[in-house]
């Protein structure tokens, strides 16, 4: 394991994620239940664009589609760094999140601002690749200049019961991580129950994983509030049993405002407002990001601007 | 940027009217009262007054109640399917004008508008849906025995759902073909005043529905009256204890749903995040105003303290205020002499030995309000673990084995209702079968269905309100 290694990003052993696993009980309805009186909060004036803001600087702006080009990738870029260009009040972006052989790219332009590069890695969507290609894949961003990494779970060895073996995964993926952060995704629509998807959280932060991420973006069935409310237990549980804090992504399918802040409000009263950084929370996002600049502008001006007015990522 | 706080959102005042004193509904007009005398009704979250309502006396009571006798003559024969019709058109009135009542019941009564939203009206309006269904088919609900009505039936209705317990009441007694006084709590009367007003738009014929408003003097009028067939009461244990000696050798029906200190179990194999919320739920929810409120937390020893540090962290992210506040999660205790008795059952369980935990968070200057309160350290001769509170407290005690948690549930003179919650169905279906209460819930608390009878035990009362069973109220065999 690498020295940088700090005891936050430090693995849970083995035996100790087994029985976090084995007293998973979820009870759906309750979730749900849960769920959807949180989306009954009213959230107004001040707390609405104080929300918008904080979304904007959660938003790891992304495209993963085999028709990237570096001038795509340069435009997003651009649009990370200074979202609003008529605002100095909106902040940036968390992040661009690419391809690893778009990464430098990415890098060059995002170089002097806050903005990270995140690399998906791990023969990204399905992972259906031995370790040892997801390794070298990992490797590659890394060594582009990525400073976040992206990896997907291994869903076969899921189904299969083979926690020990997703869990091992992380781990070696982790090790050559160091620093780096790692986010997990467990690509909630295919692991369809809430107990699959608790467990699968607690085998992802166990095995080192800075963040838990709900999906790929790649299936249609993307994250979902329920998931998100799941996987923030999840990350309470963990940090309640002094393992450490870790955070929670959400992506695939959010596309509005009113849908991201009703995730805010879960995380909020879920985790606690301390989880509403982008240090801890962030939303995977293509579309969404404009949506937020708009309303920003509604709440500012009082009227409804149309796409043009924003540049485009 | 590291802090979230909601901004205010408040639902408007300005949607509701409401008069500057009131009559009664009688004979289907407003009247104004005989007895002459008024009390205010205010605002519990700010103790504005809001209005002013007649105490009625006997000479009101009589006028109503001869008006219901001479309504019944008409109404008893109206086809039965014409009652639905006009029980239908009710419903879908206070569908329309849902909003206006949520904001009244809320200002009136305390509770926070998105219950009165999201449980109170929607629940009213089902109420009436369900029981106008059953009008035309009374004669299907119970085999083949003959049913009457049994004639002019008095209401008397608390003020912790006051117009949810109004439905209750209300719906079924007109579908069965009875007409009704009803008398409102004298700190919440609006919504049944607006009600009243929905009736006579809707245009039932007189007689049919009366209301008078008052205190418990009122009531007492009601219950003695000699021309009354049937009472229906909830409320206190002690006021129901009154009116049964005070009907005890008279030929008047009685149904009573009355108090209760619901045991909400929690076993070891519970999914705890879940049971948390239904244990927030099950006790702080109207503020703990609610008679089948799960009041005592029966939690497993072995996993008491973590349940109790989750349960403590969840209750910190209430937001307690103003009930007109969208995110307000627990409104005002509805009255001074409730906070009163609230505070006075708190500090004896202090006193008596129990850990208190208080949520911190500031609470208005104006108005009646109580932190958000959690007990434990609680033994079973403790007041607090025995009597209602009747408000936002809960009160922990902890058992070894099921058979213990049963037998500590039902060691209590109520037996409203109670929750179970453990991830293990059979376990669910043991103990469901050893508890003496009404209504069990097994993971998930405070549901409710039209559908579905609800009802005591012991001291809680008898009788059944909702479903086939609630239509039983207001029947009785023919000779």
């Amino acid at each position: 394991m690498s020295s940088k290694t700090s005891l936050k990003n430090s693995v849970i052993d083995w035996s100790s994620t087994i029985d976090m696993i084995d007293n998973v009980r979820i009870d759906e309805l309750g979730v749900k239940e849960r769920t959807s009186s949180l989306a009954t909060r009213s959230i107004k004036r001040d707390s609405k664009l104080e929300g918008l803001k904080k979304i904007v600087s959660m938003c790891d702006l992304t495209t993963l589609e085999g028709e990237d080009t570096e001038g795509k990738i340069a435009q997003m870029s651009s649009k990370a760094m200074t979202p609003d260009p008529s605002d100095a009040d909106v902040p940036n972006a968390a992040a661009v999140c690419v391809y690893p052989s778009l990464v430098s790219t990415a890098k060059n332009i995002v170089r002097d601002s806050n903005v990270k590069v995140a690399s998906v890695s791990s023969y990204f969507p399905s992972g259906q690749a031995p370790l040892e290609s997801k390794i070298v894949d990992t490797q590659f961003a890394i060594n582009e200049g990525a400073d976040e990494i992206d990896i997907v779970i291994n869903r076969k060895a899921f189904f299969e019961g083979d926690f020990r073996k997703v869990y091992d995964e992380i781990v070696s993926l982790k090790e050559i991580c160091g620093d780096i952060h790692l986010k997990t995704i467990l690509e909630v629509g295919e692991l369809e129950t809430y107990e699959n998807i608790k467990k699968a959280s607690l085998i992802a932060l166990s095995a080192g994983s800075d963040f838990i991420k709900t999906s790929t973006g790649k299936i249609s069935s993307g994250a979902s509030r329920e998931a998100c409310l799941v996987m923030a237990r999840a990350v309470r549980e963990f940090a309640d049993s002094g393992y450490g804090v870790k955070g929670i992504k959400v992506a695939g399918g959010i596309r509005d405002s009113k849908d991201a802040i009703r995730y805010l409000v879960i995380i909020n009263e879920e985790l606690g407002v301390e989880w509403l950084t982008p240090e801890y929370f962030r939303f995977g996002a293509s579309s969404l990001l404009d949506d937020v600049l708009k309303q920003i502008k509604k709440l500012k001006t009082n009227s409804y601007q149309s796409s043009y007015y924003f540049p485009r990522g | 940027m590291n802090n979230w706080e909601y901004s205010e959102s408040i639902e408007s005042e300005k949607i509701v009217n409401i008069e500057k004193k009131y009559g009664n509904f009688i004979d289907g007009k407003f009247v104004t009262p005989k007895s002459k005398q008024y009390i205010d009704t205010i605002s519990p979250s700010t103790e504005k007054i809001l209005s002013s309502i007649s105490i009625g006396n006997q000479q009101d009571v009589d006028y109503a109640v001869a008006s219901a006798k001479e309504g019944l003559k008409k109404w008893s024969k109206t086809n039965p399917s014409e009652r639905a019709k006009y029980l239908f058109k009710l419903a879908r009135l206070i569908q329309e004008r849902s909003r206006e009542f949520a904001v009244l019941e809320s200002l009136d009564g305390g509770k926070p508008i998105k219950e009165s939203r999201d449980f109170d009206l929607p629940q009213v309006a089902q109420n009436f849906f369900y029981y106008a269904g059953w009008a035309d088919k009374l004669d299907i609900a119970w085999g083949n025995e003959q049913y009457k009505p049994y004639g002019v039936v008095g209401q008397i209705i608390p003020w912790n759902f006051p117009l949810l317990m109004l439905s209750w009441k209300v719906a079924p007694a007109l579908a069965t073909g009875n007409t009704v006084v009803l008398k409102p709590a004298e700190t919440t009367p609006l919504t049944a005043l607006l009600f009243a007003e929905l009736c006579e738009e809707v245009g039932l014929p007189d007689g049919v529905f009366n209301l008078v408003t008052g205190d418990g003097s009122t009531g007492s009028h009601l219950v003695n009256h000699k021309d009354i067939k049937k009472i229906a009461f909830t409320g206190s244990t002690g006021v129901g204890k009154y009116i049964q000696k005070s009907l005890a050798g008279k030929d008047v029906g009685l149904t009573l749903e009355l108090g209760g200190k619901a045991a909400n179990i929690v076993y070891s194999d519970a999914a705890l995040d879940e049971a948390v919320e239904g244990v927030v739920n099950g006790i702080f929810f109207n503020q703990g105003h609610v008679c089948c409120a799960g009041s005592r937390l029966l939690v497993q020893e072995d996993i008491e303290e973590k349940f109790i540090k989750k349960l403590e962290k969840r209750m910190q992210t209430l937001n307690v205020g103003n009930p007109l506040d969208k995110n307000t999660d627990v409104g005002a205790i509805n009255s001074k002499d409730q906070l009163d008795k609230i505070e006075k059952l708190v500090n004896e369980g202090v006193a008596d030995g129990g850990d208190l935990f208080q949520i911190e968070c500031e609470l208005p200057k104006n108005g009646f309000w109580f932190k958000p309160s959690l007990f434990t350290s609680v033994q079973a001769n403790y007041k607090i673990a025995t009597e209602e509170i009747f408000g936002p407290v809960l009160t922990t005690l902890t058992f070894r084995t099921p058979e213990e948690a049963v037998e500590i549930a039902n060691n209590t003179e109520y037996g409203l209702s109670a929750g179970i919650w453990t991830e293990k169905g059979s376990k669910i279906l043991w103990t469901a079968d050893r508890l003496e209460a009404g209504v069990i819930w097994a993971n998930t608390f405070n549901k409710f269905d039209p559908a579905s009878p609800f009802g005591g035990y012991k001291e809680s009362g008898f009788g059944r309100e909702g479903g086939r069973h609630g239509l039983l109220s207001y029947l009785k065999v023919s000779s």
